[in-house]
């Protein structure tokens, strides 16, 4: 049994935290027995089942015919596969285009833009406007993504109504481009939300040496704003990179058409696993997908840890 | 050493959930051969069962469901309180896309669970009987000729029975069938100088046809399914039916097609089509594309359109039909699908078709397989397969009521006495939904304007890898 005073190697973030103490004089098997049920939990519907996807990954098993009834393992097969084949590539392209457009610049910038517009109005003004904003993000995906198939349409479309574009028909003409509008509108607001937070943290006086010394907007804004709000950025865009890299709603706007053009990696998956039943294959896929968000993540960490 | 504690740990809980995991996918597939007793719960007084379809009332197949859940239940339940038998039936009713429901079909029957008994489309037969999700009737109720003596057998054609049937053996009772034609606006016809009786005799006489309708400002003339977007519509109503044709099926003597010049011609068609403007490439990429190729043809904006008769008896019905048309009886009117040329369709026709229905199956691990065949015959009846139609007007799976109520409709009539003799039905086979798909795929490319010899040459790479080596494709 583990001295109460001694420091627990390994748990809690790794800069500056607290030594690790009893604090209600708890046994180690008492202790365990409240975080238990969070275990289990965490066990049963994450680790289990992203254990299960590793294990299918490397089998050739399918929803129906022969391998439905005896799944063999065929090693890194799956892998191989997915290396060699031009429409996971191609989801791989189109993710990636999604996340830094929709993300990455989109979310962030207009996020970013309404956040700095918005300080100086009134609190009331300000929070009316930000529970409309709001909305998009609380609304159902598939409500926005409904919505958003009506504005493209292209018989009696709105967009084709404002832009006097009859008969253009924008998700099967430009379908990235769609999706990546869709999103950005769709997910602007919690980047708003966010960086009108961040932006009360930038002390006023700061704010004023800046308007007193005459920098310019992008000056103040570069040497005075950003350095305080560069962890919320960071934060911010890691969160919505790994929302937008594992969003479906692309399925509910074009399913991934015309064509692939706009199969992203998830959309891609489900085509996979149930229009092909390829389990094994889709589990593979889906194993690549969590790599690359974990690499990603790793990536946003070290800068974090880093600029901080 | 705080790494390798954090390793040993991850380490540990891994292995055991492997452990666990491997144990988990064995025992799926381990006990699968083993028989049952086929006489279980034979006797029983207090029986439940629950049909599995896709359709649901006010939605999806909404009749069908509204036959089964309405009519059907509570018919077999009365006539089971007459034999003294108290018993429950639950309808299980689906709305999603096809693919969605047999997916989580096969997911319920891998767990031997699912319902007693389910609809299922006849080209899923041989995978799920391959998967060993259903067996043949006469091993899931035992005795084969209480199977094989039923009577309804003799009412349903040899061609029809093939749709619940693999390998020469009986998985289930099908449903109705149905078969495909080419339908035409008469208004438009008339407008472009076309007659009202047509009946085109090659691929060419449709291409005349459609320049003829060109002229027409705001019209499509012709409109044959293609692309991944439309589905398994595009291989039925588009593919199949031309293949056919040219005098090819899809797969001969154990073979599937691969580039072949007959394939080839069915894409230069394609290409013919969709590259003089004779039809709306646009339409074929959209997600709903198949909808509004049928809003548009009720709205006279489309002159030719390749379909079912579904499409008679639920597009452009008058009343109840997704796309009415309330002049539908005077303004559409339908043609054989004509071979390349006369004489060059499969087994040397002038015309073809191509026919597709599903079946309806007894899941191996009922807890009541009697009493569910009990069900399947009842439901199979002439009197509850006419209850079904609900006096509107369909090809069942049954001759006797086809002979009945298809004589109020020309239509129908046609496609039972002209269509079902020439038609040909796709195979069942665990292979084909990705050999469909890949036929899709080529379509696509010519539609997006790829030249016919790149589609096709693709088309075989995926046909290669989908049935398993180059040896199990035909080519030259």
């Amino acid at each position: 049994m583990a001295s109460p005073s001694a420091p627990v190697e390994g748990v809690g973030p790794a800069r500056g935290r607290p030594p690790a103490r009893d604090v209600a004089g708890l046994g180690v098997g008492r202790a365990l027995g409240f975080v238990a049920p969070a275990f289990l939990l965490i066990g049963a519907f994450l680790i289990f089942p992203a254990l299960w996807t590793i294990y299918i990954g490397i089998t050739n098993y399918r929803l129906t015919g022969v391998e439905a009834v005896s799944p063999s393992i065929v090693g890194l097969s799956n892998y191989t596969k997915a290396l060699n084949d031009a429409l996971f590539h191609n989801a791989l392209w189109l993710t990636l285009l999604f996340v830094l457009g929709s993300a990455i610049i989109g979310q962030n910038i207009l996020g970013f833009t309404l956040a700095w517009i918005m300080r100086r109005t009134r609190p009331a003004v300000r929070r009316t406007v930000e529970a409309f904003v709001l909305l998009a993000w609380i609304l159902p995906s598939t409500v926005v993504a409904y919505l958003w198939v009506a504005f493209y349409d292209r018989d009696g479309g709105t967009l084709n109504s404002l832009l006097g574009t009859s008969g253009t028909a924008w998700l099967i003409d430009y379908p990235m481009a769609c999706l990546i509008v869709f999103n950005t509108w769709r997910g602007t607001a919690f980047s708003m939300m966010l960086y009108s937070s961040a932006l009360q943290a930038v002390p006023p006086s700061q704010l004023e040496s800046a308007r007193m010394v005459g920098a310019s907007g992008w000056q103040t804004l570069r040497d005075v704003v950003f350095p305080h709000i560069r962890g919320h950025v960071l934060t911010n865009t890691l969160l919505i990179s790994l929302w937008t890299a594992n969003d479906f709603s692309p399925f509910l706007l074009t399913k991934g058409g015309p064509n692939h053009e706009s199969e992203t990696v998830p959309v891609y998956i489900y085509n996979v696993a149930l229009q092909g039943g390829e389990l094994g294959y889709s589990s593979a896929i889906s194993f690549l997908l969590l790599i690359a968000n974990l690499l990603v993540s790793l990536v946003y960490l070290r800068l974090l840890r880093r600029r901080s | 050493m705080r790494s390798i504690s954090r390793l040993t740990t991850a380490g540990v809980l891994g292995a055991a959930a492997l452990a666990l995991l491997t144990g988990c996918l064995g025992s799926s597939g381990s006990d699968s051969g083993g028989g049952q007793d086929a006489n279980r719960n034979a006797d029983a007084k207090k029986v439940e069962l629950t049909i599995g379809s896709n359709s649901v009332k006010g939605g999806k197949s909404s009749a069908g469901a509204t036959f089964l859940e309405d009519v059907l239940i509570p018919k077999f339940v009365a006539d089971q309180k007459g034999k003294g038998v108290d018993v429950t039936v639950k309808f299980q009713g689906d709305g999603s896309d096809d693919e969605v429901y047999k997916q989580k079909l096969s997911l319920d029957l891998s767990n031997r669970s699912g319902p007693d008994l389910f609809q299922i489309d006849g080209i899923w037969v041989g995978e799920f009987a391959q998967a060993g999700y259903i067996k043949p009737l006469t091993d899931t109720v035992g005795d084969a000729a209480k199977v094989n003596d039923w009577d309804g057998w003799k009412q349903i054609p040899e061609s029809v029975q093939a749709l619940g049937s693999f390998n020469g053996q009986r998985y289930g009772v099908p449903g109705g069938t149905d078969g495909r034609v080419l339908y035409f606006n008469k208004k438009l016809f008339q407008q472009a100088g076309l007659p009202a009786d047509w009946q085109p005799k090659s691929w060419d006489d449709i291409i005349s046809a459609g320049q003829a309708l060109k002229k027409l400002p705001g019209v499509t003339p012709i409109q044959i399914n293609a692309g991944t977007a439309m589905g398994e519509a595009t291989t039925m109503q588009g593919v199949l039916p031309l293949l056919v044709g040219t005098g090819a099926t899809v797969n001969t003597d154990g073979k599937w097609l691969g580039n072949t010049p007959q394939l080839r011609q069915v894409l230069d068609f394609y290409h013919q089509i969709y590259s003089t403007g004779l039809g709306d490439p646009v339409l074929q990429k959209e997600a709903k594309g198949r909808d509004k190729s049928f809003a548009e043809f009720a709205a006279n904006k489309i002159g030719i359109l390749g379909e079912s008769d579904y499409f008679w008896r639920s597009v452009v019905e008058p009343k109840e039909g997704v796309a009415k048309m309330a002049d539908r009886d005077s303004a559409v009117g339908w043609a054989l699908i004509p071979a390349m040329k006369p004489g060059a369709g499969v087994k040397g026709q002038d015309f073809v078709s191509m026919s597709g229905g599903g079946a309806t199956v007894i899941n191996p691990n009922t807890k009541f397989p009697q009493q569910a065949w009990e069900l399947l015959q009842f439901m199979n009846s002439a009197e509850m397969v006419k209850a079904s139609l609900d006096g509107a007007a369909k090809i069942t799976q049954r001759s006797d009521v086809n002979s009945e109520v298809l004589a109020s409709d020309p239509m129908l009539s046609f496609i039972a006495e002209k269509v079902l003799p020439i038609t040909q039905f796709r195979p069942g086979l665990a292979e084909y939904p990705k050999i469909s798909a890949a036929l899709q795929q080529a379509t696509a490319d010519v539609v997006a304007g790829k030249s016919t010899d790149a589609a096709a040459s693709a088309y075989e790479k995926a046909v290669e890898t989908a049935a398993g080596g180059k040896d199990k494709v035909t080519s030259n």
